[in-house]
């Protein structure tokens, strides 16, 4: 008997501190891509991505090379996260890729200042 | 060895590849550089204006080069970023009257890229002069220097950029022959929206190419020929 009292005050008191908001979610959440999969291995490009878009674009800048696997903009089309109305977010959502992961980083990204965040709707 | 055999291949490739589809017309797109080479120095692109075509109350160039590279108005025409613009012309000895549309001419020796204290603008080995933002400070040098009044200034922040032309604020920036359509074969916007057929676009290196025969056999000039930056944008019609 009082085993069980005790399990149900432990439980009161878990649940009266609430695990708020800033714990009930501690990892972000990454949305899904639309591709089968990542151009290179993800364990990699998580540790390196910003210097594959670096490269690349040097390459693209100053030779003209443009090749798709590692641009920008291909990363941009295949992780695009749709909102509530059906249009892509932009990087001020938390819920585009690239800024799920930054915010949480505490990280900026500069990148979008100039480049589209989205993919171009049809014209 | 193999880089120039590989070269060489690429070269009959390209040159087989160009198809007259008939007398007179001829495949542009048959130019199209392979996405994983980079822009060949062999090539030098180029435009001829032919101002006796251009009219004075069409800017169909305007409009278009806006479009592809999503430059908008922010309604401050004094600030707002132009990548090519009409310039109407009146003689004043015989009241003739001219219009043409100015742009980056693309020199041969840039005084922007000279005057670069970064190294942002640049020449690319196909003669296309731009800026890489990636290193561009904003401290407008170029704008100084060059004697076309090419480039703009953005002042404010952007949103809703075409994903094939990023920009931003604090840069410099203006035409770059539409260096991302050029890579794919294709014309430059303005050169494509010119229902007068105006503005022609082609290599410069290419005796075969219809802009160096035209070139060869028609009165053209440069602007401020005197400067010797031996300008890849050309003009005809240009006598006042």
């Amino acid at each position: 008997m009082k085993a069980s009292w005790l399990i149900a005050l432990l439980a009161m008191l878990v649940a009266g501190l609430g695990w708020g908001p800033a714990f009930a979610d501690p990892f972000p959440t990454i949305p899904k891509a639309k591709g089968e999969r990542c151009v290179e291995d993800p364990q990699y490009m998580r540790r390196n991505h910003m210097d594959v878009l670096r490269h690349q674009r040097d390459d693209t800048m100053r030779l003209g090379i443009r090749t798709t696997k590692h641009s920008l903009k291909e990363c941009v089309s295949c992780h695009a996260v749709d909102g509530k109305d059906g249009k892509p977010v932009t990087v001020k959502s938390r819920q585009h890729f690239c800024a799920s992961c930054h915010e949480f980083a505490a990280v900026d990204i500069d990148c979008f200042a100039c480049h589209a965040s989205t993919p171009e709707a049809k014209r | 060895m193999s880089a120039t055999t590989s070269r060489r291949a690429f070269l009959a490739a390209a040159s087989a590849a160009v198809a007259t589809l008939a007398p007179g017309i001829t495949l542009i797109a048959a130019q199209a550089k392979p996405a994983d080479q980079p822009a060949s120095s062999s090539v030098r692109w180029g435009m001829l204006i032919d101002t006796t075509r251009c009219s004075q109350d069409c800017s169909a160039c305007v409009g278009a080069c806006n479009v592809e590279n999503g430059l908008g108005s922010h309604g401050r025409p004094q600030t707002d970023p132009q990548w090519i613009r009409k310039v109407d012309l009146t003689s004043k000895r015989t009241g003739q009257k001219l219009s043409l549309p100015v742009m980056c001419q693309h020199c041969e020796s840039p005084p922007c890229v000279d005057v670069c204290p970064t190294g942002a603008s640049f020449k690319r080995q196909d003669g296309i002069v731009l800026v890489d933002r990636h290193i561009c400070i904003g401290c407008r040098y170029c704008m100084m220097a060059c004697p076309y009044k090419a480039r703009s200034f953005v002042h404010e922040s952007l949103e809703n950029q075409r994903p094939h032309q990023p920009r931003g604020k604090g840069c410099v920036e203006g035409c770059n022959l539409c260096a991302h359509r050029v890579d794919e074969g294709k014309r430059p916007a303005c050169a494509e929206a010119c229902a007068s057929g105006a503005i022609l676009f082609g290599d410069l290196n290419d005796p075969k190419s219809e802009i160096a025969q035209k070139l060869r056999t028609l009165p053209t000039t440069q602007i401020r020929p005197e400067l010797k930056l031996n300008t890849a944008v050309r003009y005809g019609g240009l006598s006042i």
